[in-house]
């Protein structure tokens, strides 16, 4: 390698960990509530950082934990995070077209670092060009050593905390949804998919559907924001 | 469950994680996408964390709560004015997090 191929990489490395600085700031909070309630729900410390690991998905983790405290059958609580992280399969084929010149491997160790937070983060950037690689998966390592470091912090501090309400780090996970809604909404017909897909996705919880509620609610608002698409650019050809 | 078994459940939750978000990167990166579905797939993640968070801050387990009781709707509002003003995750979820901790130490709600 040469010297000037070598700065550009580093250069690559440090732009990809400096764009995921804001993420990481939000996933070593959330990181370290799941290590909290891992640790609460009895889960070692090494495999509460096992998951953080192997499954890196925060919203199924926080769940899980909830399951793994309740005593819940494995197979109950696998099921449950299938359903839950079904949603990355979406996020995949979006994120697909623009990676169409990389190798399977290395579609493979992208997808195993795919969130929803990470998949913001690039779909917002690769629609004017896809950076190089090192930056890509500089942010994708970044974001998950963030959680790792996080979910590490939080198992020692669940050790030491008994009231994790007081601190109210049971609304850490909400309030990151609302920011990154926020953050995504560019246009007002997007407000509008919001509201529809949050209020179908409280009705069908309220009927009692268990996790489906989030599949269901998102297929159908998803699905309403393409159907007004047709019809308001049919009315105006 | 010992922590043998705790592994063995968080390697399936693994598995069933990783094939989602490999299979569509795998299958779907040499074809172009209708129009249609590129648009449907652009709507997904505002689709999918408003899905997560209405049930989050408007029910509790089936129960449906909105009203001036309710801490976590009550904190949305800050939480959102920040991030709308700001575009900061970070800043967003400290407003959120001190707005629920102050709110049950002070009003105890």
């Amino acid at each position: 390698m040469t010297a000037g191929q070598e700065g550009r990489h580093v250069s690559a490395l440090s732009a990809g960990i400096l764009k995921t600085l804001p993420l990481v700031f939000g996933y070593v909070p959330i990181g370290l509530t799941f290590g909290v309630l891992a640790q609460k729900a009895g889960l070692s410390a090494f495999n509460a950082l096992m998951m953080s690991l192997l499954v890196y998905a925060g919203s199924s983790q926080l769940v899980a934990a909830g399951l793994f405290a309740a005593g819940a059958p494995a197979a109950s609580i696998i099921l449950t995070t299938f359903v839950v992280n079904l949603r990355h399969l979406l996020l995949s084929a979006a994120i697909a077209p623009f990676l169409e010149s990389w190798r399977r491997r290395e579609l493979a160790a992208f997808a195993y670092q795919l969130t929803d937070e990470t998949f913001a983060l690039h779909a917002a950037r690769f629609q004017s060009g896809v950076p190089s690689k090192t930056e890509v998966f500089a942010i994708n390592t970044t974001a998950q050593m963030s959680w790792l470091m996080g979910t590490g912090l939080g198992v020692v501090l669940g050790q030491i905390i008994t009231d994790v309400e007081a601190f109210g780090l049971d609304y850490v996970l909400p309030a990151l949804f609302i920011a990154l809604i926020a953050v995504q909404i560019e246009e007002t017909k997007q407000i509008g998919i919001a509201l529809c897909t949050g209020a179908l996705s409280l009705t069908l919880r309220m009927l009692g559907l268990g996790q489906w509620h989030v599949i269901i609610a998102t297929v159908a608002g998803a699905s309403l924001g393409v159907v007004t698409k047709l019809w308001t650019s049919e009315k105006s050809s | 469950m010992d922590q043998r078994e705790i592994f063995l459940t968080i390697l399936g939750m693994a598995a069933v994680t990783y094939l989602p978000r490999l299979l569509p990167a795998w299958l779907l990166s040499s074809r172009s996408l209708p129009w249609w579905l590129a648009a449907w797939l652009r709507n997904v993640p505002v689709a999918v964390l408003s899905a997560m968070l209405f049930p989050a801050i408007m029910a509790q387990g089936d129960q449906l709560r909105i009203g001036p009781r309710n801490l976590f709707l009550l904190a949305a509002l800050p939480t959102l004015l920040v991030a709308w003003k700001t575009r900061s995750l970070f800043g967003s979820v400290i407003t959120g997090l001190v707005v629920v901790a102050l709110g049950r130490l002070v009003f105890h709600l």
